[in-house]
């Protein structure tokens, strides 16, 4: 961040690579307070809107030999019904709507986010946050709803020598409460940083010399970023469901 | 990075622009997350209440179309296995048949042909013998009428070279000849 703003004021250039980050409300003023309509509201209504189509309009004709739309819906009632069950277990299935919802919302917002001009909800931590601690509590209160006091056992490894238990426990309990950080700060951190880069390199195509290179550039980031839009969605909704294997079955 | 960070938090409100990362602005983390709730909110019942319920049901008809299908084809098959397997029975039966068709008819042509060949043996038998019999009547007629020929030749010839023929004799001496 600090050498963009010094490239800016040796270079004359204007860069203001997070300012698209900033949220501001749709309808004039500057306060914002609880309930204000921000651009925030807008994408996500938008990201809503694409849900809707694609899993409740796409599937509407609801045909044997599925189309287009049903294709994709059904493509990714799959992808995620097979991850739950597969990482978390059969008795975690109760859970799929879940995690369905999170995974359409993330997959759906980083998309939306790609399209120029557009917001990115899902490069701020206020969102990912909100997303990883609604992780972090449902499995902690799974787990001790589940397997009572047992649920501590996920902290006490009993593979290990006794003497080893009470250290390898406390790396274990650190380790526990880092998963919502680390959960959330890897999803809008990707997020925001590819959409960072792709806005200095536009800086530069302000100057002539550089601009074929920077365009390229751009393309480049922008195919990357397609990728990271979707791989981010599915490692945030797979580590959902590792941390909801541990919660349903706790013993190492 | 953490002086940066605080000076974006506080001059986020004043400047828009300033430099510094508006995701630490947290004046306006309350909006955000109130309309994340709302947005989750949203998604998660039209989720479970439409869209995924509504898919399962069609995953599951069509497993089941598939699996009826499956069960119909081998029906199908079962049935066509049946066929064939009729359909050979009837041709190693009809060969059988006309085996036995062929080996009955052989039989009686060849009793038929035993028979008329006995028949046409016995006739032939017959026959021969009856041949043999008139070739030998004829036989022995011809032998009398050669000695009486020869005899009466015989006599004649002696007559007439002057001699006196004395039948007894030129019959014995006929005889003799003739037998040698």
């Amino acid at each position: 961040m600090a050498s963009e703003a010094h490239g800016a004021e040796e270079g004359g250039l204007v860069f203001h690579p997070m300012d698209q980050f900033i949220v501001k409300p749709l309808f004039g003023g500057d306060a914002i307070g609880m309930f204000t309509i921000t651009n925030v509201t807008l994408w996500m209504a938008l990201a809503v809107v694409a849900v809707v189509a694609l899993m409740v309009f796409g599937t509407s004709s609801r045909k044997i030999v599925p189309g287009r739309g049903q294709s994709i819906a059904e493509l990714a009632y799959g992808f995620v019904y097979k991850m739950v069950e597969d990482v978390a277990g059969k008795d975690a299935v109760k859970f799929f709507p879940y995690i369905m919802t999170l995974f359409m919302f993330i997959v759906f917002a980083n998309f939306l986010g790609l399209l120029p001009m557009s917001f990115t909800t899902t490069s701020h931590f206020a969102v990912t946050v909100v997303l990883a601690l609604l992780v972090f509590l449902t499995v902690t209160i799974v787990g001790f709803v589940k397997n009572g006091l047992g649920f501590l056992g996920l902290f006490w490894v009993s593979s290990a020598p006794l003497a080893l238990r009470p250290i390898l426990a406390i790396i274990e309990l650190i380790s526990y409460f880092v998963r919502p950080v680390s959960h959330s700060i890897r999803l809008a951190g990707n997020v925001m940083a590819g959409h960072a880069v792709i806005k200095v390199f536009a800086g530069f195509a302000a100057i002539a010399v550089v601009s074929p290179v920077s365009v390229v550039a751009i393309t480049a980031m922008y195919g990357l970023e397609v990728l990271v839009a979707f791989i981010q969605a599915y490692v945030f909704t797979i580590l959902t469901c590792v941390y909801l294997k541990d919660a349903l079955h706790p013993s190492h | 990075m953490a002086t940066d960070t605080h000076a974006a938090a506080g001059h986020a409100a004043e400047a828009a622009s300033a430099p510094g990362m508006p995701q630490l602005d947290f004046s306006n983390w309350g909006n955000q997350i109130f309309w994340l709730l709302v947005t989750l909110v949203v998604i998660y019942f039209v989720l479970s209440r439409i869209a995924l319920p509504r898919i399962a049901a069609v995953l599951a008809e069509r497993q089941g179309t598939i699996t009826n299908d499956i069960a119909a084809a081998e029906e199908l098959k079962a049935k066509a296995a049946e066929a064939e397997e009729a359909y050979n029975k009837a041709l190693v039966d009809a060969r059988a048949e006309a085996q036995r068709i062929v080996a009955e008819a052989k039989a009686e042509i060849q009793a038929d042909l035993d028979a008329a060949t006995a028949k046409a043996d016995a006739e032939i038998a017959a026959k021969a013998a009856e041949s043999e019999k008139a070739i030998a009547e004829i036989r022995a007629g011809a032998i009398d009428s050669i000695r009486e020929v020869a005899a009466d030749t015989a006599k004649e010839i002696v007559s007439a070279l002057g001699g006196k023929a004395d039948a007894k004799a030129v019959e014995a001496a006929v005889d003799t000849r003739m037998k040698g």
